[in-house]
């Protein structure tokens, strides 16, 4: 057992620096998905039922496939940095946590790769 | 030694005194002493911080939800026709109900939240205005949402 404080630890280490950079990205992805989130859920309202040729021929405009490609990029980076806190909260075991935050890093960046491959295979006319 | 062993006896009694005090404290005050979850008074202001985080975790579990939609355009066919299947089933318009509340509710408080973070909003008063604006403004954008859905019916 160590005497020391944990503040006694810490002190003139500094911050790793990296809180600010995370907070201020999770306000960045916030505000930049007001306009993407209200357009893709009205949009998609719209589409719902639709006839698959009309959903090609929305989604084959550049401003749509570009807007969709934004909105899908910035949720998945949004999500990702929101759910490393909620993580970083509740997982206190440390091999568990770094394993959560891991695999939730790896999902995300999947997921939205994914994404955007479609939308560009589709917006290109290059799909199966 | 018995100098030692009178003040370790001393200490011990104070701190049964100071125990006993505490436990009446404990006992005769109504509200908790500190916030446990499952004891304190549920309040607007507190529900709908938990519901940001609720939400937040609920839509993120809602984006393969998302990526099978936009898979199922890219394959057409009858891939596109499951996914409609899906989508349109009741299981599949409740979970698009709820999908769309909590994101209404989400980007609505997030933007409370945005407020907050450029100094504005924290006196109580405010903070209650705003949360009952959140509430409403979220459950108008969803219903306005869902209106639009059957109104144009894919029509577009
Ligand atoms: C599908 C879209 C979205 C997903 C998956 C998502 C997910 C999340 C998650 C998981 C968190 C972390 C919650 C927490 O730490 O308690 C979060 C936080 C946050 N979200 Fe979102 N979000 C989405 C859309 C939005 C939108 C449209 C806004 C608009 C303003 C927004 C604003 C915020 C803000 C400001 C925070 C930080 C709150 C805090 O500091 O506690 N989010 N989001």
């Amino acid at each position: 057992m160590s005497l020391r404080t944990p503040l006694g630890v810490v002190r003139g280490l500094g911050s790793a620096k990296e809180g600010v950079n995370h907070w201020w990205w999770q306000r960045i992805t916030a505000i930049a998905l007001i306009p993407l989130a209200l357009w893709f859920v009205f949009s998609v309202a719209a589409l719902a039922g639709a006839e698959h040729a009309i959903v090609l021929l929305w989604m084959q405009s550049p401003v749509v496939a570009a807007l969709l490609i934004l909105f899908v990029s910035v949720v998945f980076y949004h999500a990702q940095l929101g759910m490393q806190v909620v993580i970083e909260d509740y997982v206190h075991t440390e091999w568990l946590k770094h394993a959560c935050l891991l695999a939730l890093k790896f999902t995300a960046v999947f997921l939205a790769v994914v994404a955007v491959v479609i939308i560009l295979q589709v917006a290109l006319g290059t799909g199966p | 030694m018995y100098v030692l062993v009178g003040v370790f006896a001393g200490a011990c009694e104070a701190t049964e005194i100071h125990n006993e005090v505490r436990t009446k404290i404990m006992a005769t005050t109504e509200r908790p002493l500190s916030p446990h979850l499952q004891i304190y008074r549920p309040q607007l202001t507190s529900m709908l911080s938990i519901a940001h985080r609720g939400t937040g975790v609920f839509l993120t579990l809602g984006t393969p939800l998302l990526v099978y939609w936009l898979w199922s355009v890219g394959a057409g066919g009858a891939d596109y026709a499951a996914a409609q299947g899906f989508f349109g089933s009741f299981i599949g318009r409740l979970v698009m109900f709820a999908w769309s509340y909590a994101l209404f509710y989400h980007l609505c408080n997030g933007i409370r939240h945005l407020y907050w973070d450029v100094g504005g909003g924290f006196d109580i008063e405010t903070v209650y205005r705003t949360g009952y604006t959140v509430l409403l403004a979220s459950a108008v954008l969803t219903v306005v949402a869902w209106v639009a859905a059957y109104a144009t019916r894919g029509g577009v």
